[in-house]
């Protein structure tokens, strides 16, 4: 049996982003995958050093465009941590309000690249078109379509008041309509069901192993969310379902994420009617005490979590962001792996790649080690990183 | 097949496209504390150099003219991120609702 390794990336038709994936393939069948990450490495953690709390919030929103709320909520209530001081809870339900409108934004993009991916563009048409919806609620309440740039260290910026309530329910209750569409769209289409159904699959032992997050683990059965398990800002009033599907494959994550959609919208919806009144910030002083502290946010596409030291001046002393999609890389790897009676074509590529919703543009922060003692560095692998760390 | 009668549902329907540059401007709606270009009121401030502090994007520069010190902008810049905005305590910083500027060369975008 003969086998030919395909380069795909960085550059390259599939893949949006600056990506290389290295496919053994035998035929049609795709038998190893490679992934070769660090190609759009921008140094944010660096130069977060070098700017005050306050202007780090803009370029943590910048880490990733689409899941921007997921990240400043990170940022803000880890710094808020430091200070071991909580905001108003008015300023914790505008939160998870903008939060969960950023998800909804999130999920129906999503939901319109995969009918992209497998070649179903009208249903691409006809989501975005309805996300549309969604985009001018952003920019109603916070004066932007993507960057929300609402959430400040010490709470919120700017307060939903009365007037902008109704079309906000208004546009909720549209959405929860287009949506059920789409849920009956994808359970019914032929097109969806032959290209998403048994295809990518990992089993929840694979999923648990390689330490899938967010959707991507949900969809194969495991009931895990921050939003459940470490409740922050208002998740711990605000009720919802945790969403799981046991096909493991991309057909469950699309009903994952629909379902989450709704979710959502009904979390949106809780959160207007319930939302108590009061003030939306406190004044923090600059500089917060000596301390580390780590937050974890569910953002759209799973886990985020956010580290900082503080050393007592206005600017942080390290900042790490760990983001979702780093973690379900090993995932995708697996899914591009044909295994027993699970065969994996090539065709099948784009879709499974697209099915835990990369974003590998905010996920790039390579592994790379440096020795200053011994002017010497060097780069891990994953294997050789859980090896040194076993050993410890 | 499932979506088939929604799309010819859609055959009778209004476009969903604003032909934005060129037609129906007046169809974009803004709302009213949208993030746009700045506007600086040069008569009001107070030279507190707030505003200099809290820009992520070195937008701004202090220089010094007879009343003391004052900020000038360099839009092309600018990230719309509206803390100067929120941090001036006289209100000589104001977000407008103009969204097209462009310049052809950078001293067009500077904001004195």
């Amino acid at each position: 049996m003969s086998t030919f390794s395909i380069p795909i990336g960085p550059q390259h038709p599939a893949l949006k982003e600056p990506e290389s994936f290295t496919l053994t393939v035998d035929g049609e069948d795709v038998v190893g995958a490679k992934v070769r990450i660090g190609y759009a490495h921008k140094g944010i953690e660096k130069l977060m050093e070098s700017k005050t709390y306050i202007q780090n919030i803009p370029l943590v929103e910048r880490i990733c465009g689409i899941c921007n709320v997921a990240h400043t909520v990170c940022y803000t209530q880890n710094v808020e941590y430091l200070y071991e001081k909580s905001i108003p809870r008015r300023a914790e339900y505008i939160r998870v309000i903008i939060e969960e409108l950023n998800r909804i934004h999130s999920h129906l993009l999503w939901l319109g690249i995969v009918g992209h991916e497998v070649g179903f563009d009208t249903l691409f048409m006809y989501v975005w078109r309805d996300r549309e919806v969604v985009m001018d609620l952003i920019e109603l309440l916070t004066g932007n379509r993507v960057s929300t740039a609402m959430n400040t260290v010490g709470g919120v910026r700017r307060d939903i008041t009365p007037d902008k309530m109704t079309p906000l329910r208004k546009g909720m209750s549209i959405l929860e309509e287009r949506t059920k569409y789409y849920r009956k769209i994808a359970l019914d289409e032929p097109t969806v069901l032959a290209r998403a159904k048994g295809v990518g699959v990992l089993t929840p032992i694979e999923a648990i192993k390689l330490s899938a997050v967010g959707p991507t683990l949900r969809a194969s059965g495991i009931k895990a969310d921050v939003r459940m398990d470490d409740p922050y800002a208002a998740h711990d009033e605000v009720p919802f379902n945790v969403i799981t599907y046991d096909s493991c494959d991309v057909f469950g994550r699309i009903i994952v994420r629909i379902d989450e959609t709704l979710e959502s919208i009904g979390m949106v919806q809780y959160c207007l009617d319930n939302m108590p009144s009061g003030p939306i910030r406190v004044r923090l002083t600059n500089t917060p005490p000596v301390g580390e502290s780590v937050s974890r946010v569910e953002a759209p596409r799973g886990e985020d979590i956010h580290y900082v030291r503080s050393n007592g001046t206005e600017r942080p002393a390290r900042y790490k962001v760990r983001a979702p999609t780093l973690g379900n890389l090993p995932a995708v790897l697996e899914m591009l792996t044909s295994k027993g009676d699970y065969t994996i074509r090539i065709a099948d590529i784009p879709v499974v790649v697209a099915g835990i919703d990369p974003c590998m543009c905010c996920m790039d922060r390579s592994i790379r080690f440096i020795d200053p003692s011994k002017e010497k560095e060097w780069v891990w692998s994953w294997n050789q990183l859980k090896k040194y760390a076993a050993r410890r | 097949m499932a979506m088939i009668r929604e799309v010819y549902r859609h055959l009778f329907k209004k476009r969903a496209t604003v032909l934005y540059p060129f037609k129906e401007r007046e169809k974009i709606h803004l709302p009213t504390d949208f993030r746009g270009k700045l506007a600086f009121y040069r008569e009001r401030c107070i030279g507190c150099s707030l505003c200099f502090r809290v820009c992520p994007s070195e937008t701004i520069e202090m220089t010094t003219d007879e009343n003391g010190k004052r900020p000038i902008f360099y839009l092309d810049r600018c990230t719309f991120c509206a803390q100067c905005e929120e941090i001036c305590p006289v209100d000589a910083i104001e977000m407008t609702t103009d969204f097209e500027f462009v310049g052809f060369n950078r001293k067009e975008t500077l904001l004195k």
